[in-house]
């Protein structure tokens, strides 16, 4: 009983997700819902009996793409800079 | 001058084609003339000088970009509802959880995994005997396309220049305490459970896919907070391409003379021992540290590729 009402709630929790996920305006802040999507996701995995993959989930989907995901938005971040620093130069 | 669309008239002007000075056919005799036809102009090219064909560009640009607008949100919404609807009705023709007659468990090739996979690959874990015993070529394959992108990254990304800003993060990071505290508790345990993730691959849940990913999560943690100087001093460049290229021979080494006694994947030099045991499962337990290892590398690599721009 209590584990069919935790089921729906984290099924529900990632619909939510997902959709904040798209909504949200901000790129660093659908990054970190992601990852929290990802996290639901591998206990879903493990309250399914499969625990590989929950744990192929937890390590590589809000561990190793969520990083590197937040190392590329700061490249493209550096690159705008570097975009603006350089037009304001070419506009003096 | 025959008749043109305003794209071809912003090319040919591009390409020097045309002479604004004179007035040509299509155009207003004078700016006069533009103002007084008011939005008529906006259907016929009429460009006078450079900042009216600007005005004129962005204008269309402005049109454009108003009716993407528009039409996206509304196109976004029908495709992910029409998905959703046939996503649903499949989820409602879907057998119930757990079920005796799904189609996984009355298929031969699955009975025989499940009921034979035990005595014939002696792994407990079912799923690492089909995958490094059974499927192994495909596992091969995985591993091999792993490589190929972390080549590929390597090629991209490898430069020799120092960059500057993750110079000036990786200075704010390790003054951290916190960070410095947590990893130096968090690392060692994120590390330890990685390497036993992929030595009980055949034992419980795990293997060496999921493992290597710990592994180099862990490594990419430890980078972060200790400064990649630090994980140089036993990975770089050079070991990473050797302990990468080792690794991935000895899978395909192993793979080939399995494959050369017969291709079933059931000649090993150490057979299958005793279940249960660690050292057990013939060659699932050396595969998965090679597959393990490629993986942990690749991580990190990625990472490490992506800030420094070298391992």
């Amino acid at each position: 009983m209590i584990a069919d009402v935790a089921e729906l709630l984290l099924l529900a929790l990632l619909v939510v997700c997902g959709i904040a996920a798209c909504a949200s305006k901000n790129l660093m802040v659908s990054l970190i819902i992601f990852m929290a999507y990802s996290i639901i996701m591998s206990i879903v995995w493990g309250l399914l009996k499969a625990p590989d993959l929950a744990v192929t989930e937890a390590a590589v989907g809000a561990g190793v793409s969520g990083v590197l995901m937040f190392v590329t938005l700061n490249r493209i971040r550096r690159i705008r800079r570097e975009e603006a620093k350089d037009d304001e130069e070419t506009d003096i | 001058m025959k008749k043109r669309t305003f794209r071809e008239w912003l090319k040919a002007w591009d390409e020097g084609e045309i002479d604004f000075s004179v007035p040509g056919p299509g155009c207003p005799e004078t700016p006069g003339d533009a103002a007084s036809s008011g939005d008529a102009a906006d259907d016929r090219p009429a460009p006078k000088d450079d900042a009216a064909i600007r005005a004129y560009a962005r204008r269309f640009r402005d049109r454009e970009a108003a009716l993407f607008r528009r039409i996206y949100p509304v196109m976004v919404v029908l495709i992910v509802a029409v998905i959703s609807v046939f996503l649903l009705r499949v989820v409602t023709e879907l057998p119930p959880f757990g079920s005796a007659d799904t189609p996984a468990n009355s298929s031969e090739t699955i009975r025989r995994y499940l009921e034979d996979g035990l005595s014939e690959t002696g792994a407990v874990n079912v799923v690492a005997g089909v995958i490094l015993d059974y499927r192994a070529f495909d596992t091969l394959g995985e591993s091999h396309v792993l490589f190929t992108a972390a080549c590929a990254v390597l090629i991209l990304l490898l430069s020799s220049e120092k960059q500057s800003d993750s110079l000036r993060v990786r200075e704010i990071l390790e003054k951290d305490a916190v960070l410095h505290t947590t990893g130096r508790v968090l690392i060692p345990l994120i590390l330890l459970f990685g390497i036993y993730i992929v030595l009980c691959g055949h034992l419980g849940p795990g293997g060496g896919f999921s493992g290597g990913a710990v592994i180099g999560s862990a490594l990419i943690l430890y980078s972060l907070c200790y400064g990649p100087e630090r994980v140089r001093k036993g990975l770089n460049l050079k070991s990473y391409r050797v302990t990468v290229l080792t690794a991935l021979l000895f899978y395909s080494l192993a793979k080939c003379y399995s494959f050369f006694c017969g291709a079933n994947g059931l000649e090993t030099i150490f057979g299958p021992g005793t279940p249960g045991n660690l050292f057990s499962a013939g060659l699932i337990l050396p595969l998965n540290l090679a597959v393990g290892t490629v993986v942990a590398c690749t991580m990190y690599g990625f990472y490490a590729l992506f800030t420094e721009g070298t391992v």
